[in-house]
């Protein structure tokens, strides 16, 4: 740890063992504990200078007990031996004032476990840097951006941070649990105005577990110079149905609305336009989408879920049809299906589901091809707002791009709208680009969609 | 202020005056313009009911303390989750770090001005049993599946927190404040056939338990997300195009949060990377509008004693009669830009930087009245309620969704619409207010907000008003 204390450390897997064991004495029938340790380091530099630098270091300790079929739990930021029992006892008083819920309950014991072997997720060389130099890496990505054209003219910043955690799972089968990750990101936000006066601002960035796949500052500012500028005199258009063609960014978040329509809790409670599909084919054939959490240094890698389950590779759906849904072992047990390792667990609450590194399988055209093959058309690359309904699949959203015409990029589109409905959406993927690449645990390639609305003027 | 809370930090931690001067002498080591110490203790309860069992309960206490050094327009920022004397120290040594001149000394006051009191002190986190609690959400799912036969799906959230704080500045600023805020949400899904609708709907604030049972009901959410969901059930695609919208009271205020309140944050003034940047005194919207940001509502959830900076709360005119006439600011914009402190400084927790941020951001009621406004448009939208929004502060453009809304043909409310979007551009939607209703409403409390991944509760609030012209996005018929 960066930030060493002269404190004798706390040895974390005894901890949670220690909580476990205690709920045990205490009338718990069932235990579960988790103990996350984390440091992190952020600093912004605006206009050349620092703007600011934060640096810290915490721990949270969390219990969920059952007792028969009734379960509770608690949290604390209290660590010593007091805060620890008020915690635990805390937890099994709550559990009296709750219902009997008969699929509560932790994983059988033989589901539990963890991947072998080094899954990349953990650098120390994120924390490797001195305070001026992670400064300079913040300070370099804002010049370099700046520096493309005189019409970026101010900015939100250059940024620089990394953080390092550590977690501690344990139960009363005896699971004990733990890994560590890290990230490294350098971001920049500059802002560009036109004669009229009328300013826009864009962003890009880089992020990696380690310090030697990020990116360098330069490379970022420029790209996030090029993203701003491209967005000066952009316009409203016309309200009208023509093909969209969406960017890794926007098609990233469309297959986010995706993973959470197969989320074990929407489907359950018939939450979701995808409940009650499996095995039916919901979308295009061109359509496959995978969910693994073993993928060496990705982003939704972990050796074991939020329950202590390991992660594993999931087929969500192959060729249009729906394969699997992503379940953790309560959301498993309320469809009469076995967990497939996707539990997310924070310090509080119940666990809820999370993806791993969830995408879309690429096709063969580059985002270049497609976009020659739209005679009058939208290229999206971002989304504003959050007007999604997964009950129905409705989809409506805020967006801006650039309007294409003749197989070219024309001009920068604004204050529109675009909708549709998710599940006609996913059967009207008229091409998948082959440009997938992994910025974050969802991905998905260039996507062109027909039949969409925009709404304009 | 009861006496008894008063000094909280001092009895549960041992903290003595003489420690707060060496911690603050600490960040201010090496020079800097102000350092100040945020201590936080929250403690927080929250239960549901799903599937007519609660299934599970949470408790949890978390406590810390943030050191803020600033120099110039520099933040140095560190924190601790353990209020062991020598890890504040070390948060004030780091926090230290932004500054490099010689060592300042703090002037340590320990004299809590007069404060407001704007919220009990017996609170809900404290003043009810759990199973008062437990009875809440069960009375809710009830209710719902009451309501009608087709509502399958029920699941009612109750949860409280009681936040202590205690500010102190090397100003001579003393503050402490104990907060407590409590909610209700209900969701439901109703189901006919293949047909399936959501409806939602919540509220509380920072007031005693006993406000649950008397006039924020169970009965009362639980009834409004039924009749939302049933509702749906028969909407009808969202025309997209441009139209006239009129917006109902209450919530759908929001559309001043994200339009305009957002750009009027002293924050991006100062870096002038708002789209309201510049405009101060400039007309921003049509003479029957007049918004406010005030705190010192009685309470409110966005209401405050004292800001998260320790500076009392305030009744701010941000737009008066159509111009623009003030931002609302935290300590270190006041300072840079010679403005009035509004008592605007808040942060998510003891981890985060105080930053400019709504507290009740609301429109004052006009002349009209609510059923000329409707009678008033040919062919347009009615939207009484919001799944909530965003804005790019930089260009004004602006977005949100619409839970609940109908066409308004020929002056009257028909058909309900489902999911329609709203965008604008922040510096001119106002502009185009063309009537004002005498029917002000504040929404019924579950707003927070977020901005730099930190989340706040606000509130917000309109009368009825009309929108001369406004993109709404659909699936239906371009109009």
């Amino acid at each position: 740890m960066a930030t060493t204390s002269t404190q004798i450390e706390l040895d974390l897997r005894e901890l949670v063992s220690g909580v476990v064991k205690r709920a045990k004495e205490l009338g718990a029938t069932a235990v579960e504990s988790v103990v996350s340790e984390g440091s992190e380091f952020g600093t912004v530099v605006r206009l050349g200078e620092v703007e600011t630098l934060k640096e810290s270091g915490s721990r949270g300790l969390g219990v969920r007990v059952f007792v028969g079929q009734h379960t509770a739990n608690t949290t604390t930021s209290d660590l010593s031996p007091e805060g620890v029992e008020q915690m635990v006892r805390g937890a099994i008083e709550l559990a009296k004032i709750t219902s009997e819920d008969p699929m509560a309950g932790i994983p059988e014991a033989d589901q539990l476990g963890q991947l072998e072997g080094d899954l990349e997720l953990y650098y120390e060389d994120v924390y490797s840097l001195s305070n001026e130099e992670r400064i300079d890496q913040a300070r370099r990505a804002e010049k370099a951006a700046l520096a493309v054209d005189s019409r970026l003219t101010n900015s939100d910043g250059g940024t620089f941070d990394a953080s390092i955690g550590r977690k501690v799972l344990a139960n009363s089968h005896g699971f004990v649990g733990e890994y560590r990750s890290s990230y490294c990101s350098i971001s920049a936000v500059p802002i560009a105005s036109d004669e009229a006066g009328n300013m826009q601002r864009d962003y890009w960035y880089s992020v990696a577990r380690t310090l030697s796949k990020l990116e360098s500052p330069e490379e970022v500012g420029r790209i996030a110079a090029a993203r701003t500028l491209r967005r000066l005199g952009a316009r409203k258009i016309k309200t009208q149905k023509v093909p969209i063609v969406f960017d890794r960014q926007a098609a990233g978040a469309l297959l986010g609305h995706i993973f959470e329509a197969v989320n074990g809790d929407s489907i359950y409670r018939h939450a979701s336009f995808l409940a009650g599909k499996l095995g039916e084919k919901t979308f295009g054939t061109n359509v496959t989408v995978w969910d693994d959490g073993t993928i060496v240094g990705g982003y939704g890698t972990r050796p074991f879920d939020g329950e202590g389950v390991p992660t594993r590779r999931t087929t969500v759906i192959e060729n249009g049809e729906l394969k699997s849904y992503l379940l953790n072992t309560y959301t498993g047990k309320k469809l009469g299906l076995a967990t497939t390792g996707n539990a997310s667990r924070g310090l509080a609450g119940t666990p809820g589901i999370g993806n791993g590194n969830f995408y879309l399988q690429p096709g063969e055209k580059s985002q270049e091809e497609i976009i020659k093959g739209v005679k009058q058309g939208l290229l999206v690359t971002e989304f504003l707002g959050f007007g999604v309904n997964l009950v129905t699949g409705d989809f409506s959203r805020g967006a801006s791009g650039m309007l294409i015409e003749n197989g070219e990029l024309a001009y920068p589109v604004e204050e529109i709208t675009v909708a549709g409905n998710l599940g006609e959406m996913f059967s009207n993927l008229a091409e998948v680009g082959s440009d997938l690449i992994w910025r974050g645990s969802v991905a998905c390639p260039t996507l062109r969609i027909e039949g969409m609305t925009i709404a304009g003027e | 202020m009861d006496k008894m809370d008063k000094r909280f930090f001092f009895e549960k931690y041992g903290l003595s005056e003489r420690d707060l001067e060496k911690y603050l002498s600490a960040a201010l080591a090496a020079g800097g313009d102000y350092a100040d110490l945020y201590f936080e203790y929250v403690t927080s309860t929250s239960l549901s009911v799903d599937e007519s069992m609660v299934k599970s309960a949470s408790q949890g206490i978390s406590a810390g303390c943030g050191v803020r050094v600033v120099t110039g327009e520099r933040t140095g920022y560190a924190y601790t989750d353990d209020l062991a004397p020598e890890k504040i120290l070390h948060a004030a040594r780091t926090a230290a770090l932004i500054a490099s001149g010689p060592a300042k000394t703090p002037v340590v006051s320990l004299k809590d001005k007069a404060r407001p009191s704007l919220y009990p002190v017996t609170d809900a986190a404290s003043d009810a049993e759990l199973s008062k609690k437990v009875e809440l959400v069960f009375r809710a799912d009830k209710a719902a599946r009451k309501f009608d036969s087709r509502i399958k799906e029920v699941r009612a959230s109750y949860a409280d927190e009681l936040r202590h704080i205690l500010v102190i500045g090397s100003d001579g600023t003393y503050a402490e404040d104990v907060q407590p805020l409590s909610r209700m949400s209900v969701f439901v899904i109703a189901r006919d056939g293949v047909l399936s609708a959501k409806g939602s709907s919540g509220g509380g604030g920072r007031h005693k338990f006993e406000t649950f049972l008397t006039e924020k009901t169970p009965e009362h959410f639980a009834n409004e997300a039924a009749r939302q969901a049933i509702l749906q059930l028969s909407a009808i695609s969202c025309p997209a195009g441009e139209m006239e919208v009129v917006l109902g009271p209450g919530w759908p205020g929001v559309l001043l949060h994200e339009a305009i309140g957002h750009g009027l944050e002293a924050d991006f003034n100062r870096k002038k990377t708002s789209a309201f940047s510049g405009l101060m005194g400039k007309r921003v919207a049509s003479d029957k509008c007049t918004v406010v940001d005030n705190g010192t509502l009685n309470e409110r959830r966005g209401s405050l004693n004292v800001d998260d900076e320790g500076n009392t709360t305030n009744n701010t005119v941000l737009i008066e009669k159509g111009i623009l006439k003030g931002y609302m600011a935290d300590k270190l914009s006041a300072r840079l830009m010679g403005l009035p402190n509004t008592g605007n400084g808040r942060r998510e927790s003891y981890e985060h930087i105080p930053m400019p941020r709504m507290t009740n951001t609301y429109m004052l009621s006009g002349d009209d009245m609510p059923e000329d406004i409707i009678k008033s448009v040919k062919r347009g939208l009615y939207a009484v309620n919001f799944a909530g929004g965003q804005v790019d502060i930089t260009n004004g453009k602006f977005v949100f969704a619409a839970s609940e809304a109908y066409l308004i043909e020929d002056g009257k409310i028909t058909a309900p619409v489902k999911d329609a979007t709203l965008i604008g551009n922040g510096p001119d939607v106002l502009t185009r207010v063309s009537m004002v209703g005498n029917d002000l409403q504040l929404d019924e409390g579950i707003g927070t907000c977020g901005k730099d991944g930190q989340s706040v509760p606000v509130g917000v609030g309109i009368p009825t008003l009309k929108i001369d012209r406004m993109t709404v996005g659909g699936t239906g018929s371009a109009q």
